[in-house]
């Protein structure tokens, strides 16, 4: 079967796959990791307040969102966010949500429910004593946060947060079931059109390794550099 | 325009006539559950040849199985069934790939063990992990005692191994059970797949949406509680786990 592997058509593709495929898969990679750090840094910061309604909230969507298969979360959003949309801007007719922004706003709101677990393990791994302190400096509730224990609590983490990146990174390839031209959508999308199917999903198949794979070595170095000896 | 709801929608007959669309949801979670126990076999089986092989002082014996784990762990789920299901029939000789494309129920047996491959090296991780944790001594003794490398990880090392890891094993649990979803794209008409279908018949897009979490969340429930009340029979006393 090697002998009849088409290279020409990876070849021909290649500007599709990673032109229109490859961005899309990398833009929604990193805005929704940046995304989904912040909302779940404050669904951390919630769930660790003392206001036990914010709490409760928080932690009821940290596990609702960590109980759900992520492909029946993307199909919700699909479906929610036009009507959201309508409830916000209290227009007529369900908002016309583009297929960027639909799986930008379901993997930010998915992927803080995993950040928040990540971000919360950071912020209790700082010693209260730093934030008893804080407060006998006289700062207020919003400096220690920020000034004391999200910096360290970020640093701690970093190599978690990237880690999970790398997940999210592969997580982005199941928009494919909304028929999205990501770069597993422009593979496949190849694939049936010049039924070159072993050849696009063998390449596919590598180059999210090579990215992977190579992201994790990474991720492995940098850990070995930040650690702080204690 | 607004949404209409109708909750009456599931006592009424879908579109194929075999039943009602609850009946139809039913059939869905009954795919899901049989998919995630076989992955959960396959994955505990080869989780655990690999987790014990990386443990092993064999230098080639450990490259193979980090070989394994990096493999399955960089690679999409999504892409790995697409491999198993599409590619693989195709690079295997001609009369395995035509029994493989013609095996009855092919997206249940390829979605399965599929996803048990791909939550086998995250087991794998799991056990390696809790194989290292047990003082060495513990090796050491059982080799000192006259065992043979196969009884020591099976009367020494594996049972306290597994014990320690049941709470990751109860997260990878719910994984699986939650990645089968992921085999609705090879035609495999899971739970997720049967809402969806919901959806496009009756196009009760959150009725159908809302009935499938439930299910899962009920899922869920049932695994935590199994896993749960196995970790508590299993437990070793005098350990934290055992009171």
């Amino acid at each position: 079967m090697i002998s009849g592997f088409d290279f020409d058509v990876l070849w021909r593709s290649l500007p599709y796959l990673f032109r229109d495929g490859m961005s899309f898969t990398l833009m929604l990679t990193a805005l929704s990791a940046l995304g989904g750090l912040v909302l779940g840094t404050l669904l951390a910061l919630m769930r660790l307040s003392n206001m036990k309604v914010l709490g409760a909230i928080a932690t009821g969507y940290v596990n609702l969102m960590r109980s759900l298969p992520l492909v029946l979360v993307i199909f919700w959003f699909y479906f929610l966010v036009p009507y959201l949309g309508q409830i916000i801007t209290g227009s007529e007719r369900p908002m016309v949500v583009g297929a960027f922004s639909s799986a930008l706003i379901t993997f930010t709101l998915f992927e803080a429910a995993y950040f928040s677990e990540i971000m919360r393990a950071g912020i209790q791994s700082i010693p209260k004593g730093q934030v008893s302190a804080g407060y006998a400096l006289g700062l207020t509730y919003r400096q220690v946060t920020s000034y004391i224990v999200l910096p360290q609590a970020l640093r701690n983490m970093l190599p978690v947060i990237l880690t999970q990146t790398i997940v999210l990174f592969q997580d982005t390839s199941l928009v494919y079931v909304l028929s999205i031209t990501d770069f597993l959508g422009a593979a496949s999308k190849v694939a049936q059109r010049d039924g070159r199917l072993i050849e696009m999903y063998l390449f596919a198949a590598l180059v999210y390794f090579v990215i992977s794979f190579a992201a994790s070595r990474l991720v492995r170095a940098l850990q070995a550099k930040t650690a702080i000896i204690r | 325009m607004s949404y209409h709801w109708n909750w009456g929608i599931f006592w009424e007959m879908s579109p194929e006539a075999t039943g009602t669309y609850l009946d139809m949801l039913l059939s869905g979670l009954r795919w899901t559950i049989a998919t995630a126990l076989l992955a959960w076999a396959v994955a505990l089986v080869f989780g655990s040849i690999v987790g014990v092989m990386r443990t092993l002082p064999g230098r080639i014996v450990g490259i193979l199985a980090s070989a394994y784990v990096e493999f399955f762990r960089n690679i999409p789920l999504l892409v790995q069934l697409f491999l198993w299901y599409f590619v693989l029939p195709e690079l295997l000789p001609k009369a395995a790939g035509m029994w493989l494309k013609q095996l009855p129920n092919a997206p249940f047996w390829t979605g399965a063990v599929g996803v048990g491959l791909y939550m086998s090296a995250r087991i794998a991780e799991q056990l390696r992990a809790g194989i290292k944790s047990l003082p060495r001594g513990q090796a050491m003794a059982g080799m000192a005692l006259g065992l043979t490398p196969f009884q020591t990880y099976r009367y020494v090392l594996l049972p306290m191994a597994y014990r320690i890891i049941m709470p990751p094993l109860t997260s990878e649990a719910l994984n699986t059970v939650k990645n089968t979803s992921v085999a609705l794209t090879i035609g495999l008409m899971e739970l997720t797949a049967r809402a969806r279908a919901m959806q496009e018949f009756s196009f009760q897009v959150f009725e159908a949406f809302t009935a499938a979490t439930i299910l899962y969340l009920l899922l869920n429930a049932v695994v935590v509680f199994g896993m749960r009340r196995l970790e508590k029979s299993i437990a070793v006393p005098g350990y934290i786990a055992g009171k």
